[in-house]
């Protein structure tokens, strides 16, 4: 009889433990991820009827933003010295970024409710990361479809914005949403990360998310004073899609910085990145502190 | 390095509670949930951690698994520091909370069971023989198919127990693994944890509140009140040393004229209008109050009851309940 083991190790009883011992194989870890990814999307196409309105319903509010934004032009020429379809550029850069980091990790706002279930308890006791474990084994994917709307918006509104259209605008149609989903990105985990401290600051962080959200729609221009060198400026907002958008248009900033700045998002996004990362790691920490 | 695959020295855990004293004011108070545990645990060893609600037990179990990260003390499990190589440590422990679970809700058992290969990085062929082991024993076949969100708890439970060892831990926390199960479901998990402790290579820590769970599988027990040891020993020392004694009882044809006397026993009780009487083991052995009770004539019964481990630490949390488990700050 080989072993009477019941969890055979491989090895012999008093060897050592491959399990213990052994550094997990290269690339092991992205192979766990993609095995949550897929997992979380059977979960969640186990009801297919359910799954598909879901995913039609949620195509609502984005909606929303955008027809907003159209309504005010119905009243008014100009905002904030920009006409409609210039207007409708920033709007779908910060829609279609706003929609693709709401999809990847805007579910990062239950961390209360991954906490009180103890979920928080069961991914700290698996060998993967705990931000990218939450983030895949609850990913929203009803939401795939406010993505998907958003980048049909901006799409559109470049399309039709009578862009002249040279290599680096070109390239920069592609870095600025991506650099825009990783600061609206930052800005979910950031925010979320107050309730390790702060357990009920749901609305707090929702008000700043959704606050930025709604912030980057407008021309900057439209805001003044402190809240517009507060939230343009010193929280980096204006970079996600005014100045883009402005760089993208060929249009002279009314507030006088200079044409290049229209590529500053991923010099904006990264260190928000960090500054996230961060945040999370302080969070966790305090977490193991205090368990609450 | 020794053989030791728990090492805890001077454990403490402090949390700083809010609690409303006013309609606006707060004050805070500092809890102590684990006040100075020392553990040293061999590999091989089951483990019965046991203590009143509030003890520390889930504190103590969550600080061994990395969760939580200890005021004071060191801890070593499988030669690691929990939180600081939480990751390399997750690969040699198993983790069951009986009141959580750890499966995909919408998903096959089966399913989980894969996606758990995956996470913890286990070869195909080392899954397969220890999911074919668990299936034999924990009967899973009729339901490996099934959501997890329809299965009983029981099912369920010998699914968890399943998911914490495909990856062969070391090491297997349970905290409170029979909560809530029927007596088949319960006696099913107790015997699949004796057949892993039999192997003596899976250590084996366990919390319950089911005292029939310590009895069955470990043979070492560590009570907790307050944060602190109150007993490491095995369950017959702590009948010792708060003196449970094993019951003589005794059915007679006709109720004796006089109480009779035992040497070496106690008569406690006299039931069933005196045809039954109840005597408790002292310095005599059994054989002697049978043969002394045998003298007295008319014996038609004799049974002889074990003490119950319930009543000696239920008198075990009695006895400590003046401490205060906290102090202002």
């Amino acid at each position: 009889m080989a072993d009477r083991s019941l969890v055979d190790r491989g090895g012999t009883p008093t060897g050592p433990h491959l399990t213990g011992d052994a550094a997990p194989p290269a690339g092991g870890a992205l192979a766990a991820y993609r095995a949550l990814l897929g997992a979380q999307a059977r979960s969640q196409t186990a009801y297919r009827t359910s799954f598909v309105v879901d995913l039609v319903g949620n195509v609502g509010s984005t909606v929303f933003d955008v027809v907003a934004v159209v309504v005010i032009f119905g009243v008014a020429r100009e905002l904030g010295g920009f006409a409609l379809g210039e207007a409708l550029v920033i709007v779908g850069l910060t829609t279609s970024a706003f929609a693709v980091a709401d999809l990847l990790v805007g579910n990062i706002e239950r961390l209360p409710r991954y906490v009180r279930t103890g979920l928080f308890d069961a991914v700290l006791v698996r060998p993967l990361g705990t931000l990218p474990q939450l983030l895949l084994m609850d990913l929203p994917l009803r939401k795939v479809s406010r993505a998907v709307f958003g980048t049909a918006v901006l799409v559109a509104a470049v399309g039709s914005a009578g862009i002249e259209w040279t290599a680096a605008r070109a390239v920069l149609v592609v870095v600025a949403p991506l650099a825009g989903v990783v600061f609206f990105g930052s800005l979910f985990v950031a925010t979320a990360t107050v309730s390790f401290w702060w357990v009920d600051s749901g609305e707090l962080a929702n008000s700043v998310t959704y606050g930025g959200r709604d912030f980057t729609s407008y021309p900057v221009t439209v805001f003044g004073g402190w809240f517009r060198a507060v939230f343009a400026y010193g929280l980096g907002f204006a970079f996600v899609s005014y100045h883009p958008a402005l760089a993208l248009l060929g249009r002279a900033d009314p507030l006088g910085l200079p044409n290049w700045v229209g590529w500053a998002a991923p010099a904006v996004a990264l260190p928000a990145a960090a500054v996230a990362g961060a945040a999370w790691r302080t969070g966790v920490r305090h977490y193991r502190s205090t368990g609450s | 390095m020794s053989s030791d695959v728990i090492v805890a020295d001077g454990l403490r855990k402090e949390f700083t509670v809010r609690v409303r004293t006013g309609r606006l004011r707060r004050q805070k108070r500092l809890v102590t949930a684990v006040d100075g545990i020392d553990l040293r645990v061999a590999r091989g060893e089951m483990l019965g951690y046991i203590g009143p609600n509030g003890a520390g037990k889930s504190t103590t179990l969550k600080i061994l698994t990395g969760v939580l990260m200890p005021s004071a003390g060191q801890v070593r499990v499988c030669g690691l520091r929990p939180v600081a190589q939480r990751t390399r440590l997750a690969l040699s422990v198993g983790v069951v909370f009986g009141q959580r679970s750890q499966l995909w809700w919408d998903l096959p058992l089966r399913d989980s069971f894969d996606l758990l290969r995956h996470v913890y990085r286990v070869p195909a062929a080392a899954h397969a023989s220890r999911l074919r082991r668990c299936r034999d024993l924990l009967d899973l076949d009729a339901f490996l198919d099934v959501p997890v969100r329809q299965l009983s708890l029981g099912q369920r439970m010998r699914g968890e127990l399943t998911a914490a060892l495909l990856h062969g831990p070391q090491v297997l926390f349970l905290d409170e693994p029979t909560i809530g199960l029927d007596v088949v479901s319960k006696q099913a998990v107790r015997g699949f944890l004796a057949e892993l402790g039999r192997g003596g290579d899976t250590t084996l820590v366990l919390t319950t509140h089911d005292l029939a769970d310590i009895e069955r599988l470990c043979r070492r027990l560590v009570v907790i009140d307050h944060g602190r040891v109150v007993h490491d020993g095995s369950i017959a020392a702590l009948h010792r040393r708060y003196g449970s004694r094993r019951l003589v009882v005794a059915d007679l044809d006709a109720p004796p004229p006089v109480p009779p006397v035992v040497p070496g026993a106690a008569l406690r009780r006299v039931e069933a209008d005196g045809h039954r009487l109840v005597f408790a083991l002292e310095s005599a052995g059994v054989a002697e109050v049978v043969t002394a009770l045998a003298g007295l004539g008319g014996l038609r019964d004799v049974s002889v009851v074990e003490p119950e481990i319930e009543d000696v630490v239920a008198r075990l949390y009695g006895e400590r309940r003046s401490v205060r488990p906290s102090r202002r700050c």
